[in-house]
């Protein structure tokens, strides 16, 4: 299913939403009446130029702000009409975040930032343990488990961020301009893990980026101009 | 974890938060010895026995009542001793501070209404049989080096004349909050030499300390005792020992209070400095916290974290400051010699001190636990601190 048309199997479903920030007095739309519906299983990249609104969709669709009118579904979920705390919940549970800059914590070494997200589930220590070497294994950061964010390089920490991301098994994985801060070499291997992740996992992947070479790795592009979708 | 997270955030700005536990520190250092300072006013008073009444002039303290009275107030039903305590105010050495101490001219048997005053027997025996004895206490003694059998010469301020006493003893206190910083001589000794030199002034005492076999009669037995008198020459205030002495320190209510208020402005003071810390802290950190929020975890927790770090830093400055506040106590009373004869950090103050630093820690965290708790995810995402 292409993105772009609402569909009965969409993980994402997003159905005339618009949101405008404010500035002043002044209110200024960000995104009009987008429509679009991510299948399951999709690696989406959002692209535009800067103040289009990508960031504030994926955003939306992370569950981290809310839209000013529309629905905005995932799973099945109307994730507009969820309480604050409930919210929390649930990005805890279906959301895995990368971000531009890693946001990881920098007193904690790379094996307690990847733990963070399994505090606030109900695995024993052992537990966490054994999904947090998994997921470190699987980025190839085995043997830097106890580096801080300070002794690693920008790819590695961006590849602890994904492993963050995957740790309490999320359907969807949101990632803000994942290679923004990265060189190529380690862009290749972040795009490389994303791709991964889409393939093998089956992990539903919408990436924001401005980098053409970066978009290449998802399935489907969908531009945004002016806070409208371009139809492509 | 949270308390992994917690510990190693409070070293991350290792300059900021070691100037911030160091004021802390000082602070609940500062806030005890003030405290106990205060204490020490009221040392007097808290070692005033319910047992003991203080009569005394009810014009002022500076008019002697007659001796006789001491007989009249013996024989009041309920009242098993009584002695006199005449203030000498006489000159040792010369009249600077470091060589001042209280001395009073006593009937023999005061030490009896005094059992905190611990004096060996034989001590005892030997200053009632020498007329020119005295007893001294054991701090005051240490302070001079006297030893039993050295004189003390005295220069009469209120009581003309030069005076040649020799101690006869030493006594010891009970306990830690027992003054021992007095000299007794005999009244007998001081009212012959009057009776000599002063007619006038002779068979009159100072105060009257009066022991009561049941502390609960004190207030009634005070108002029999002042009947008595009523309508002579000299009518009589009776009171507790403990409100005689609060009388004393009353005097100098302005400065204990100023004390009083000092300790709490320094408390006041760091409160402002940790606040402070706590918020650049929280405003540097808003990205990390939105970031916890956008993993799922709550305001709650994020708030728990700044106010963990604030109490986790005043446990801290608050832990060093209690544990230095003894031995400055000690190098305090050191400096100061006897103008404190008592000055032990009390418990109380040690609770005070731990409310406190809890109560630092927990105002200054409050706010800007509830502003990273309220900071939106996206807008904290943004924040590059």
């Amino acid at each position: 299913m292409n993105p772009g048309h609402p569909g009965e199997q969409a993980l994402v479903d997003i159905r005339h939403v618009s949101k405008s920030y404010r500035r002043g007095d002044q209110v200024v739309p960000v995104l009009r009446d987008i429509t679009l519906a991510i299948p399951h299983g999709d690696f989406i990249a959002l692209m535009g130029p800067s103040g289009s609104g990508k960031s504030t969709l994926l955003n939306l669709i992370a569950g981290i702000d809310k839209p000013d009118a529309g629905m905005l579904e995932v799973d099945g979920v109307d994730i507009t009409a969820m309480h604050e705390a409930d919210l929390a919940d649930w990005r805890a549970s279906h959301v895995g975040f990368i971000f531009q800059f890693y946001n990881l914590m920098p007193v904690l070494d790379a094996f307690e930032n990847v733990e963070l997200p399994l505090m606030l589930t109900r695995l024993s220590r052992r537990e966490r343990r054994e999904r947090v070497e998994t997921a470190l294994e699987l980025v190839g950061l085995a043997d830097r488990m106890e580096h801080y964010p300070n002794e690693l390089s920008g790819g590695q920490q961006q590849r602890v961020a994904i492993a963050r991301a995957l740790i309490s098994d999320p359907a969807l994985i949101v990632a803000d301009e994942p290679t923004g801060d990265l060189d190529r070499k380690s862009a290749e291997d972040v795009l490389g893990l994303l791709r991964r992740l889409n393939a093998e996992m089956g992990k539903t992947i919408v990436m924001v980026s401005h980098d053409p070479h970066s978009v290449e790795s998802a399935r489907h592009v969908t531009h945004l101009d002016k806070g409208e979708l371009i139809p492509g | 974890m949270y308390l992994r997270l917690v510990f190693k955030n409070i070293f991350r700005h290792r300059l900021r938060s070691l100037l911030t536990i160091a004021g802390l520190v000082i602070a609940i250092l500062a806030f005890g010895i003030l405290q106990t300072v205060v204490d020490a006013w009221f040392a007097g008073a808290d070692m005033a026995s319910a047992q003991r009444l203080i009569t005394r002039n009810a014009t002022s303290l500076v008019f002697p009542l007659p001796a006789y009275y001491r007989e009249r107030i013996r024989s009041i039903d309920g009242v098993t001793k009584v002695a006199i305590s005449n203030w000498f105010g006489g000159i040792y050495k010369d009249q600077s501070v470091g060589n001042f101490f209280a001395q009073f001219a006593v009937d023999d048997n005061y030490f009896d209404l005094y059992p905190e005053f611990l004096v060996k027997p034989e001590q005892m025996a030997a200053w009632k049989a020498d007329r020119r004895g005295a007893l001294v206490g054991r701090l005051l003694a240490d302070q001079f080096g006297w030893k039993v059998g050295d004189v003390v010469p005295l220069k009469g301020a209120i009581f003309p004349g030069d005076f040649e006493f020799v101690v006869r003893g030493i006594y010891e206190p009970k306990d830690e909050t027992t003054v021992t910083r007095q000299f007794y001589f005999h009244w007998d000794y001081l009212n012959e030499l009057l009776r000599q030199k002063f007619p006038r002034r002779a068979e009159q005492a100072g105060v009257f300390i009066v022991g009561i076999a049941d502390g609960s009669r004190a207030a009634e037995l005070s108002q029999v005792i002042d009947r008595e008198f009523r309508n002579s020459l000299a009518e009589t205030l009776t009171e507790t020992e403990k409100a005689f002495q609060l009388g004393f320190v009353a005097q100098m209510e302005a400065i204990v209070t100023a004390i009083r208020v000092v300790s709490f402005v320094v408390i006041v003071i760091i409160f402002a400095v940790v606040a402070n810390t706590m918020a650049m802290t929280t405003r540097e950190r808003l990205a990390e916290y939105a970031t916890l929020k956008a993993l799922g975890f709550g305001p709650t927790f994020v708030g728990s974290l700044i106010v963990g770090e604030s109490l986790m830093m005043t446990a801290l400055g608050g832990a060093a400051g209690i544990l230095l506040t003894f031995p400055t106590a000690r190098a305090f009373k050191a400096l100061v010699g006897t103008l404190f004869p008592v000055f032990n950090v009390a418990p109380e103050t040690v609770m005070m001190q731990v409310g406190a630093a809890i109560a630092v820690g927990l105002a200054a965290g409050i706010l800007p636990s509830i502003r990273a708790g309220r900071v939106k995810i996206v807008e904290g995402l943004r924040y590059i601190g």
